[in-house]
């Protein structure tokens, strides 16, 4: 089930080659697995974003991983350098399979 | 995309997390488990990362962090190696108390610019926040900040 994520840049009247900045969240409890459920005393499995990768057209230019140390609805930002016109995809995977895609167009 | 709907986005995040991440993401059952994942410790995690290699304490990897988090469960964290990005492979993040030490790698290309990382993340303890940047001569190189924190973020 993708879920909601949002992607920003900064600047929005970026030239080429120019450094520009992506922020991006995306929804997700990322359970820990260290969470005890109060009813049963059994432990909330854990649930957490452990890939981001970053396609700049075919190219993946950067890949992240993460644990359940990282907070709820994880907020991730990084560089590009606007080198051309293509689509900027960010890919979130989850160690339960789960898969959101966001795509932004970087025009140069 | 607007700058409007970003900062609502961000503004729904922030508050899910702060008042009901249980109540709006755990309601519809939770699979629940017997035991806990396995612990990754600090030494642990700073031997997968360096193969055993000496990392050196450096001033070009620029960390930044709160002194003190009231909120241990959203710290944020900012990371950026003052080099070309050409010789920096690698920033990893890692929280010395927590059961998995390891926080986050993120593997740059240049492409990317500027190795620079921004996050949040969660410190269960008043602990040390480490930055290692690996570099492309194989090399590692760190900063670290202690980070007191009032309320534990990791349940």
């Amino acid at each position: 089930m993708p879920r909601s994520a949002m992607v920003k840049i900064s600047p929005k009247d970026y030239k080429k080659d120019d450094l520009i900045q992506i922020s991006t969240v995306i929804m997700h409890p990322m359970d820990t697995g260290l969470v005890k459920d109060k009813e049963t005393g059994k432990y909330i499995a854990a649930n957490y974003i452990n890939l981001v990768e970053v396609f700049y057209g075919d190219e993946k230019i950067t890949t992240m991983e993460l644990s359940g140390s990282v907070s709820a609805n994880p907020f991730i930002s990084f560089y590009i350098k606007a080198t051309k016109s293509a689509p900027l995809k960010i890919v979130w995977k989850d160690n339960k399979g789960d898969v959101t895609e966001k795509v932004i167009d970087i025009k140069v | 995309m607007d700058r409007r709907s970003f900062l609502k986005t961000t503004a729904l995040a922030t508050a899910g997390l702060t008042f009901g991440s249980s109540i709006l993401f755990h309601s519809n059952a939770a699979e629940l488990v017997d035991s806990p994942p396995p612990k990754k410790p600090y030494d642990e995690a700073l031997k997968e990362i360096t193969k055993g290699k000496s990392v050196s304490d450096s001033d070009k990897v620029k960390l930044v962090a709160p002194e003190i988090a009231e909120n241990g469960a959203v710290v944020p964290i900012t990371v950026e190696v003052e080099l070309p990005i050409e010789q920096v492979k690698a920033i990893h993040i890692l929280a010395d108390k927590n059961w998995n030490a390891r926080t986050m790698s993120v593997y740059f290309t240049p492409a990317n610019g500027k190795a620079y990382i921004s996050t949040r993340i969660r410190l269960a303890e008043t602990m040390n926040v480490v930055a290692i940047a690996e570099l492309a001569d194989g090399t590692f190189i760190k900063a670290q900040k202690p980070v007191k924190v009032t309320i534990g973020g990791c349940g």
